[in-house]
């Protein structure tokens, strides 16, 4: 299994504003994205894949300053979304600070940087920018979107919007709403950054400054969320930094705080604190069975033609296994094609991002099906699949490779 | 159960087209073979990691749940058919189980190891437990925590308000409709809310 190697973001550029679900427009925007592998001729081997809060268009391979991309492990040749295979295209969002338009950008309208005034995002609303690059790109039909956590979202919504122009979803350690106590996370990681005297109500720009110290925080936040109690403990434990107690209310006393600290500080390096409150929102927000009077059922009754791949893990209290039979039970109500593993990890909610062996094996089968798909979609005048056959009558209880 | 004679035999019992809930799938075998010779939709349910990989491997919809939570996520008669193949004997609430598969399907089928199959009785004659080829674990190590034979599934079946529309053993691949409880190996059900 190999790397896609040295990638090149590339941009494109709508000068047609985007209509918004709040009601207002993003003009004239730009999409930063990457793109790994070959599209086919028929163009039907694409598989568009959307990114968390945090995360950007770079989803495999290195980028010239040696970053790699946040979905190296299950992207690329030989890999579980095999870039021999497909052509797999990551787009940042708008809003978001690597690249695409965002609130750090200059307001055509006003000729001034953006700031707090930049239009609220909606995960719908990125789908919808998505599906206008997809467009340029000549991809009529993706085979298949994937995303994890709020990428997860943005794959569910791409079913429910432009249920046409996509055949599978692969949704990973997702949910369909928010619960309460998952918006008061994203709340006191928003207070925390609203009430930086650096922030200057989202102008921070013109000041010079950034809000850094609500950045620190809200990441600090965060990431205690992503992990699970077993998955800290295991790490740090109470593990102290220095040989004796310093009996000191300020300074750092346990390895959690150094690492907390260390989090936020490097988050607070290149994150952009308008972003994070556009983002955390955008997650707030939302919630597809809301337009079907609460009935999740009804709100994926579309997405009726699709193929599903949930995957949850059982120590992601953020977005917990509950919520992804929630999904699954919405999509067997509309008997729709889903497979679901709950993978017994415990990571967390981070796990979505970590190699995993049967989770990798899960997803790596499920793309090898949709890879099938495609050649079959393709007609008997291309080389035939190198797969095995999809009938053939394997041993029972097939072990994991 | 994994016998190919067998899973035939079983999947006769569906009628062609249905919707199918197979509880326990294993690697989804019986689902495959019922939507390519019978036209049927539907997903297996499995617990084991190795299983439900196998399955996406096969293209069969698989929804990895513990049984033992019952099965809160389908509606009353939302299947055709819920099968209950080599099963029912691993789980705990044998009994909430059979009303769920009756619940949520029109037609429940279930199979299990009959306890009562002769050698089985000899054994136990001669003061051990079984060991065989259905049953071939030692007494301290068996996953079938619930023992039972055909007659005694046709006493809950009764006592669970079912209706049996079908019953036979298996044995060795064969159907046997005499005397099932004593040649038999393995006891097969099909049944429905009365």
């Amino acid at each position: 299994m190999g790397s896609v190697g040295l990638v090149t973001p590339q941009q494109m550029h709508f000068s047609e504003p985007l209509p918004l679900k709040s009601g207002a427009v993003l003009a004239d925007y730009t999409l930063t994205y990457e793109t790994y592998g070959t599209l086919n001729a028929e163009r039907s081997n694409a598989v568009l894949v959307c990114h968390a809060l945090n995360a950007s268009h770079h989803v495999a391979g290195v980028h010239a300053d040696g970053s790699v991309g946040w979905w190296d492990n299950l992207v690329g040749p030989g890999k579980p979304l095999d870039t021999d295979r497909f052509f797999v295209v990551g787009v940042n969002n708008p809003g978001s600070c690597f690249g695409s338009t965002g609130p750090m950008h200059v307001n055509p309208a006003t000729g001034r940087i953006y700031g707090a005034d930049f239009p609220v995002q909606t995960v719908e609303d990125w789908v919808d920018a998505q599906a206008r690059l997809m467009q340029r790109l000549g991809i009529e039909r993706l085979a298949a979107v994937a995303g994890g956590s709020l990428g997860g979202m943005q794959a569910l919504a791409w079913t429910l919007r432009h249920p046409a122009r996509v055949r599978h979803c692969i949704a990973v350690a997702t949910t369909p709403n928010l619960s309460a106590q998952n918006i008061a996370f994203n709340e006191v990681a928003r207070r925390a950054i609203i009430t930086d005297p650096d922030f200057h109500g989202g102008h921070f720009y013109a000041h010079g400054v950034v809000p850094r110290r609500g950045l620190r925080v809200a990441r600090m936040i965060g990431h205690i969320t992503y992990l699970s109690d077993d998955a800290m403990d295991a790490k740090f434990g109470r593990q102290l930094r220095a040989a004796e107690l310093g009996y000191s209310t300020q300074e750092i006393e346990f390895q959690i705080e150094s690492y907390l600290r260390h989090q936020g500080d490097k988050f607070s390096e290149y994150f952009d604190a308008n972003t994070y409150l556009l983002i955390t929102r955008a997650l707030d927000y939302f919630d597809p069975a809301l337009a079907h009077g609460g009935d999740l059922a009804r709100a994926f009754a579309v997405a009726r033609h699709h193929g599903f791949l949930l995957v949850s893990f059982s120590t992601d209290w953020r977005f917990s296994p509950a919520r992804s039979r929630e999904l699954v039970k919405a999509l067997v109500d509309n008997r729709i094609a889903v497979s679901y593993a709950e993978i017994d990890a415990p990571h967390g909610h981070d796990a979505f991002l970590l190699d995993d062996a049967r989770y990798h094996a899960v997803m790596r089968a499920y793309f090898e099906r949709i890879a099938l798909e495609v050649s079959a979609l393709r007609g008997h005048d291309t080389h035939p699949s190198p797969l095995p056959s999809p009938r053939g009558e394997g041993p029972a209880g097939r072990s994991l490779p | 159960m994994s016998e190919r004679r067998d899973l035939e035999t079983i999947a006769e019992l569906v009628p062609a087209g249905s919707r199918v809930l197979d509880l326990g799938c294993g690697s989804g075998e019986l689902l495959a073979h019922l939507r390519q010779h019978k036209d049927c939709s539907g997903y297996g349910i499995e617990i084991d990691d190795a299983n439900v990989h196998a399955c996406v491997q096969r293209g069969v919809d698989v929804i990895q749940l513990n049984l033992e939570e019952g099965l809160a996520l389908f509606d009353d008669n939302s299947f055709d058919v819920v099968m209950q193949l080599d099963t029912l004997q691993h789980l705990r609430n044998t009994e909430r189980m059979l009303k769920e598969t009756a619940r949520v399907g029109r037609i429940g089928i279930v199979s299990f190891p009959n306890f009562a199959h002769w050698p089985n009785r000899l054994r136990v004659l001669g003061g051990r437990m079984p060991v065989t080829k259905v049953l071939p674990y030692q007494w301290y190590d068996t996953p079938n925590i619930r023992v039972g034979t055909y007659a005694d599934f046709e006493v809950l079946a009764r006592k669970s308000g079912l209706a049996v529309t079908d019953s036979f053993g298996l044995q060795a691949g064969r159907v046997v409709r005499r005397w099932p409880n004593l040649l038999a190996s393995v006891a097969v059900f099909r049944f429905e809310q009365r």
